[in-house]
């Protein structure tokens, strides 16, 4: 069996309508697992209070944010080599989610950074890449609706979630690059040593378990509109004709 | 059962609200689409059935 048979979008039908039910039952139960425990059962850290609370919903929205864009970069690649429609159809349903993800990273970050840096917003290189970012998503997102070709669409959008991805990388390692602004490193490493300590690890990784299953199970779900809109689409056009 | 906040009362509270009310917005506007496009599919297929036919 090959991954590309699931290009057909017959069998990517078949095989994501299997797939959802466990998947939104798996999201549901990882999200609400994750969000309680880290909302009611952790304690406060030391120096910054009850607000580490709101780390089990920036990292993971962070962490998907640049994720969701990676998966687009995917996508859009084997579309412009192997010209796969529902790979691209993949990479317009995952925008709008990875959209929300950088909106909710952003402004969970503002409403953290308040109280911690005093400051809502600082132009410290993390956040002014994330910022781009957004701006990099609300543009892919323009460009699908704005041209009416749908391959033409996916042609143009894939060179700008090619340049967008410079944006997505720095947005990942700008603390790493730069070493400066307020922005502190990553709060999960493979480094035992650097990472948060275990009472806030746990939740923390059931939360970030939690936000790529949502991903997944939207991807799914999106894409499979996509799908039934390009055929509905071609229908339509074939009764105009007839 | 409600933790308490402390001083950060409206930093924490509003992050967990800007989120729920994002992902549900996502999640609702996703599925209304995906009722929307199968109902619309649904009648093309049946006039183009019944054309057909």
């Amino acid at each position: 069996m090959s991954i590309w048979e699931y290009a057909n979008p017959k069998k990517f039908m078949q095989t994501s309508a299997w797939a959802l039910p466990g998947l939104i039952v798996l999201t549901v139960v990882c999200m609400a697992v994750g969000l309680v425990w880290g909302f009611f059962f952790t304690p406060d850290d030391y120096k910054q209070g009850s607000t580490v609370k709101i780390i089990y919903l920036h990292v993971p929205a962070a962490m998907m944010a640049i994720n969701a864009w990676a998966m687009m970069l995917v996508t859009s690649l084997i579309w412009v080599v192997r010209r796969h429609h529902v790979s691209a159809l993949a990479a317009k349903a995952a925008a709008p989610i990875g959209l929300t993800f950088t909106l909710i990273a952003l402004a969970t970050g503002a409403l953290w950074g308040q109280p911690m840096w005093g400051t809502w917003w600082a132009w410290d290189p993390r956040l002014t890449s994330f910022l781009v970012l957004c701006l990099f998503y609300l543009g892919y997102i323009a460009l699908w609706k704005a041209i009416e070709n749908p391959d033409t669409a996916a042609d143009l959008t894939a060179v700008l979630c090619v340049v967008g991805s410079v944006f997505a990388l720095l947005s990942r390692y700008a603390v790493n690059f730069w070493n400066q602004g307020l922005h502190q490193g990553a709060s999960l490493s493979l480094d035992k040593e650097e990472n948060v300590s275990d009472v806030f690890w746990q939740p923390l990784v059931i939360c970030i378990a939690g936000f790529v299953l949502l991903f997944v199970t939207l991807v799914l779900v999106r894409t499979r509109t996509e799908i039934r809109a390009r055929r509905l689409a071609a229908l339509l056009s074939r009764e105009r004709l007839a | 059962m409600m933790p308490d906040l402390g001083k950060y009362t409206f930093a924490v509270l509003a992050s967990y609200g800007a989120t729920i009310v994002l992902l549900v917005a996502l999640v609702a506007v996703s599925f209304w689409q995906r009722a929307r496009v199968k109902r619309a599919l649904a009648e093309v297929e049946a006039r183009a059935g019944k054309s057909d036919g």
